[in-house]
């Protein structure tokens, strides 16, 4: 319970704390001390990583999601196959209501009126991200998360370079913008943030055709190759927050053994949302066994990534977790 | 806030944050965060530039609630879009600031006909922004509402003739008497926007259930009266005798309380542009037209 709230906490914005001595389990603090490692071993580990190829199979798996479900909703308008109708904001798939938790929060706040197909749309929603992990959205489905990885590596690529330079926010901002866009939304009676949303701009440039709508998009992604390093998904969307906040207790998670972690940290560069994996620095990790925390996107690249199979996919109830 | 070296002697212990390179970094974070906030909130609030000037009054889609309830009530899915038989619905784009990506009719281009029969945007709308009966606290506008269910005459014959919404989406005018065909005397030879047009409408007496593009229907008229001729509602519009310049009197097509402002006459009109148009969202006044 106190690792969630801790986990919340961070997901809120604050900066992950170091765990008090008092708060690491015994067990835990064995392997730790165990892993004093000599040169021999030291120099061993770290062959073992060099050797690492960063294996692809659940970005392939994710890319086929997103670029697969993203088709389904052009497919069912463009040539008539009906399957999803609508755009990610809001659709009937199968003739049952969808509607996005993050448009109905706005919708709800600005028009102060619910009726049952937007409740039973969202609840439906809910659920499902419940189930599959809350900002599974964020990396299996939004369209604007794909752009943005590209971007993403165009930054990198930049900044080894030395072309440009990351430049970090303050992660509170997040909650900041999306009370900020709650209340925007109940003082002024107008959807404001779905003004600005990237994920319905590219949804709908996608289903209906692009507009000059994409010239925000762009501006975005571009911000995000000259000056921060995946500025909308890590610091800003309140979507992101909403989906996180619905995922806190899901029963997907990415789960971190620490047994198997040498501590190199390559997981934390390639994630979207490092301070998620703030217990594989060597001494942080409160138990044997940690669940990543519900900032997760639960995208795989740390799963791909990791050279020791220390970070691995969860569901509670059907994996094995009984070491 | 870094502070200036207190003038006296011996400088007094600073505060160990000030120089702390880790205090100075969160400082620097939190500074842009706070500019890229404020830029972010900037640019979705000047989505109000557009709203609050009015400049664009969009036609919306039957059944649609009162302009800010529309755009707060929208979930902007655009499955009312998917469903419309003839692509009447598009997406508005940028300059529509909060109304980005509500659906809005350009009759001119392409007019809502009612080829679905019912009224299928609304049956479509998951979010009630588009509703055949307005919720009881939220009565229409006066002059907003047709006196009776309009009666569809492609299914006059129907048990039940009639669109279930009494709601207008505006008011065809006709706002050009000069331009138009009927008030000159003239006729229609061949279709009635050219051949590059690319609208749609459905000609009950060529099928029933398909709507057919505008250009291949061709007419053979003496004297023009496409705007009644293709009004798919039942005594929206009719020519009448009125006085024209000079004393003499002309035939002019004349809209009856009837008209729920679909934009099917504005769209038919050979007068270019358009002689008869609708007012988006305007109110029938008694002894208007």
């Amino acid at each position: 319970m106190k690792r969630t709230v801790e986990q919340l906490r961070v997901l809120l914005g604050a900066e992950p704390k170091k765990p008090a001595p008092e708060d690491i389990s015994p067990r835990a603090k064995e392997i730790h001390a165990a892993k004093k490692l000599k040169k021999r071993d030291f120099d061993a580990m770290e062959a073992q990583v060099a050797a690492h190829r960063r294996k692809k199979k659940w970005k392939k798996r994710r890319w086929a999601t997103l670029i697969i479900v993203n088709l389904l909703f052009v497919l069912s308008y463009q040539v008539d196959v009906q399957l999803v109708e609508g755009s990610l904001s809001g659709s009937r798939f199968l003739g049952f209501h969808l509607i996005d938790l993050n448009s109905a929060l706005q919708l709800m706040l600005a028009h102060k009126r619910i009726i049952v197909n937007l409740l039973i749309g969202t609840a439906t929603v809910g659920l499902v991200y419940f189930l599959v992990g809350g900002r599974t959205f964020c990396s299996w489905v939004c369209p604007y998360h794909l752009l943005a990885e590209w971007a993403e590596k165009l930054h990198l690529h930049l900044a080894a370079k030395k072309l440009v330079k990351d430049h970090p926010l303050h992660r509170g901002l997040r909650v900041v913008l999306w009370a900020t866009f709650g209340v925007l939304a109940y003082a002024t009676g107008y959807t404001v943030y779905e003004t600005i949303s990237p994920t319905g701009i590219v949804s709908r440039a996608l289903i209906y055709g692009p507009g000059l709508a994409m010239l925000w998009v762009l501006a975005l992604l571009a911000f995000e190759v000259l000056y921060t390093r995946r500025a909308w998904c890590r610091y800003l969307c309140p979507v992101g927050l909403t989906y996180g906040v619905v995922g806190t207790f899901s029963p997907v998670k990415i789960t971190y053994d620490l047994t198997k972690c040498f501590h190199e940290q390559d997981c934390r560069k390639v994630c979207l949302v490092p301070h998620v994996l703030d217990h594989v620095v060597k001494g942080r990790a409160t138990a044997e066994r940690v669940d990543v925390g519900p900032d997760c996107t639960r995208c795989g690249l740390c799963v791909d990534t990791c050279p020791s199979g220390a970070l691995t996919f969860k569901v509670t109830g059907l994996t094995r977790n009984t070491k | 806030m870094s502070d200036a070296p207190a003038a006296g002697p011996a400088p007094a212990p600073v505060k160990p944050a000030a120089n702390d390179p880790r205090a100075q970094e969160a400082r620097r974070r939190f500074l842009k965060a706070a500019a890229v906030g404020a830029g972010v909130v900037g640019v979705a609030l000047s989505g109000a530039i557009p709203v609050l000037r009015g400049t664009t009054v969009r036609l919306r889609p039957p059944g649609a609630l009162d302009e800010h309830d529309f755009l707060a009530a929208c979930i902007k899915c655009g499955q009312c879009i998917q469903v419309c038989p003839v692509n009447a619905l598009k997406p508005a784009d940028l300059f529509d600031g909060f109304g980005v990506g509500v659906p809005y009719i350009e009759p001119r281009t392409q007019a809502c006909d009612f080829a679905c029969d019912v009224g299928q945007c609304i049956l479509a709308c998951p979010t009630g922004a588009l509703v055949y009966h307005r919720p009881e606290d939220d009565p229409p506008r006066p002059g907003t509402e047709v006196p009776s269910p309009p009666v569809l005459l492609a299914k006059r014959s129907d048990p039940e003739p009639t669109l279930n919404f009494t709601q207008r989406m505006g008011l065809a005018t006709l706002a050009r008497p000069e331009a138009c065909l009927s008030v000159q005397g003239r006729g229609v030879k061949g279709s009635a926007r050219g051949e590059h047009f690319r609208g749609k409408h459905r000609y009950v007496e060529v099928d029933r259930w398909t709507p057919q593009p505008v250009r291949e229907h061709e007419y053979e008229l003496e004297r023009c009266d496409l705007c009644v001729r293709e009004c798919p509602i039942e005594s929206a519009i009719s020519i009448e005798d009125r006085p024209g310049p000079g004393g003499a009197t002309v035939k002019m097509p004349v809209v009856h309380e009837a008209c729920v402002g679909c934009g099917t006459c504005e769209m038919v009109c050979p007068a270019e542009p358009a002689a008869i148009v609708v007012e988006a969202r305007a109110p029938w006044k008694d002894g208007a037209s």
